[in-house]
């Protein structure tokens, strides 16, 4: 009697063991199909997956009382503890409100100025010039904003290059240009433009490439002039272009350009350069890993959050287009 | 033929002169610094252009190649630059491929965790624990294999291998050859272009990569190029005259300091830079492919 129930119990398990085998064997044959390609594939998943997904699952120190010798996992949940001191300090505040200004700045000038120069290029007939101007127009991309803040220094200080330019036309450069904060938004807007637009321009660039010539020889017979075929044509034809860049740049909103601000910054100006990424890097100077790790959430989650809103408004404008 | 009107002269006209104003802005900076690192002290300072060195002098280089710490920032920069290539290439192709494959399993889950991965990242304390708690503090490999594999590298390589036919490697299995095989001898040989592209792209990123020694490495004698020009020619807080031991007697100033490190340190991109841009406006088309 007592016996019955186990084996009953047994054979179920059996079957119940049976039925699931049943279900994973074509998925198992699969993989065994693709062993080889499973195997080359692994390694570098991996890899991937340990420095882009596990560093996630490290966000959630921001909701905990990290202790080092216990781990991420068994230390203690705080709720939003973090975040409440996060949003107490006036230190996060004024990185937030530079932050936003040159946020906003970059949006208006320099993610437009691209667009504007490769529109500008696809007008020039003479194609020798216009490969000059293009390569140049790349070249302070592929240098280190350690480099070219070197440059800066160099060109806009005392003494300068820049100064002797004005100089030579009889006029007064502003003195201490580059240390002084008043200009900081100026000058890291501007720097953007001059190290990011050669190179931002060729998306676009090749995207009107692509527009079809005979638009161009239809709309010049019914008598379009060129800035009517600009605003008419070029302009059209670069939107899906412009809708996904403009959906990959707001996904970065509030990541201003660490590399940039922090070479630019001197001690003259930290009150206009201090950004959100440079208040996290302060924070794990100081070990500080909650709050940094709270500010640095606040950055990601609010790009993405722009980046989903965004994609859905575009979507309701025009179904096909977006980056999903 | 068409005609053109006076006004679209004129706007033609204007375009080239803009556009002839933005490559000389963008173009005299660089200039600039190359001609003060030859440039006489008494030179430095006039007022002018200084388009090139009224009379050249390399006393400046001289003395910073004096510096054995810019050495030795050279070779881990090249070693970081080197090692950095080679597993980048060697871990993107070979997981891209497989993401090539239509049957491959899981796929599409694969390629949605990539694009995530270019949306949302851990920023930057989550991903300095990860590093030290697996021991990486003041190792190379914390600047090597966090960049091995990007979402980016990951996408470019698979639109290209997408573009192969199949067929050739069908063909290849009917002969009896393993995946690896038809990877290593059909599917790379005819994918040197955007291998090129990646593994320029790839030493570009390595050479001018900063912040992460930065924080991961605490050890000076580790320290790469761009820490070293940080130091020297950034932070504000350094005195060249002193470092270098310069006096009222030296035959050069801070400013040719600065410029000749600068330039010593820029070299090697400015030496290839117009050989490898039309390789990485390639690579953009093809990151561009959408899918």
């Amino acid at each position: 009697m007592s016996k019955a129930p186990a084996a009953s119990a047994g054979a179920s398990r059996h079957e119940r063991r049976g039925k699931s085998m049943a279900r994973t064997m074509p998925q198992l044959r699969v993989y065994r199909q693709h062993k080889g390609l499973l195997l080359m594939f692994l390694p570098g998943f991996a890899l991937f997956f340990l420095f882009s997904y596990v560093p996630l699952y490290g966000i959630l120190i921001a909701f905990k009382q990290y202790r080092v010798l216990d781990g991420i996992w068994a230390s203690d949940w705080v709720g939003f503890a973090h975040f409440e001191r996060l949003f107490a300090g006036n230190d996060f505040y004024k990185a937030l409100r530079n932050t936003a200004i040159i946020a906003v700045l970059k949006l208006i000038v320099a993610f437009p100025a691209p667009i504007l120069l490769a529109i500008l290029l696809n007008e020039v007939r003479q194609v020798f010039f216009r490969r000059f101007i293009q390569t140049v127009s790349y070249l302070p991309y592929f240098f280190s904003w350690v480099v070219l803040a070197g440059i800066m220094f160099s060109f806009f200080g005392e003494d300068g290059g820049f100064g002797q330019l004005i100089r030579m036309f009889g006029l007064e450069p502003p003195d201490n240009l580059i240390m002084r904060q008043d200009y900081f938004y100026g000058i890291v807007t501007a720097s953007a433009v001059w190290q990011g637009v050669g190179w931002g321009s060729i998306v676009y660039f090749a995207a009107l490439s692509s527009i079809d010539p005979t638009l161009y020889e239809a709309a010049v017979a019914d008598g379009a002039g060129r800035f009517r075929r600009i605003w008419h044509i070029t302009l059209p034809s670069l939107m899906p272009t412009i809708v996904t860049m403009f959906l990959l740049y707001i996904g970065h909103f509030l990541s201003v350009g660490f590399d940039q601000i922090y070479n630019l910054t001197l001690p003259t100006n930290t009150e206009a350069a201090d950004i959100l990424d440079t208040y996290v890097l302060r924070r794990l100077q100081t070990m500080d890993f909650e709050l940094g790790a709270a500010a640095g959430l606040f950055t990601s989650f609010f790009g993405l959050l722009l980046v989903l809103l965004s994609n859905r408004l575009v979507k309701l404008y025009d179904k096909d287009q977006g980056l999903w | 033929m068409y005609k053109r009107s006076a006004w679209e002269k004129a706007f033609e006209a204007g375009n080239i002169a803009l556009l002839a104003l933005l490559g000389l802005t963008t173009l005299y900076p660089f200039l600039y610094v190359f001609t003060i690192s030859l440039s006489e002290p008494a030179d430095i300072n006039r007022i002018g252009l200084h388009l090139l060195p009224t009379d050249p002098t390399t006393a400046a280089y001289a003395k910073v190649l004096t510096d054995p710490a810019l050495y030795r920032a050279y070779g881990n920069t090249l070693l970081r630059t080197a090692g950095g290539v080679v597993t980048v290439l060697l871990f993107c192709s070979l997981t891209a491929y497989p993401l090539s494959r239509p049957s491959f399993p899981h796929r599409g889950l694969f390629v949605k965790l990539i694009v995530f991965s270019m949306l949302f990242n851990g920023g930057t304390i989550p991903m300095y624990l990860l590093i030290r708690n697996l021991g990486m503090i003041d190792s190379y490999w914390a600047l090597i294999l966090p960049l091995a594999v990007s979402g980016f590298n990951l996408i470019v390589l698979r639109n290209f291998f997408q573009a192969i036919p199949p067929e050739l490697a069908e063909s290849a299995k009917m002969d009896g050859a393993g995946e690896l095989r038809i990877f290593a001898r059909i599917v790379l040989p005819l994918s040197t272009p955007v291998l090129a592209v990646v593994a320029l792209w790839a030493a570009v990123m390595h050479w001018n990569s900063w912040f992460d020694a930065m924080i991961y490495l605490n050890d000076a004698s580790k320290q790469v190029l761009q820490l070293y020009l940080r130091h020297h020619v950034v932070d504000a807080s350094t005195n060249l005259a002193i470092e270098f031991r310069l006096d009222d007697m030296s035959a050069i100033v801070p400013e040719n300091l600065k410029a000749a490190i600068i330039m010593t340190i820029s070299l090697p991109i400015l030496l290839v830079y117009p050989f490898i841009q039309r390789f990485f406006v390639k690579g953009i088309m093809l990151g561009s492919v959408k899918g």
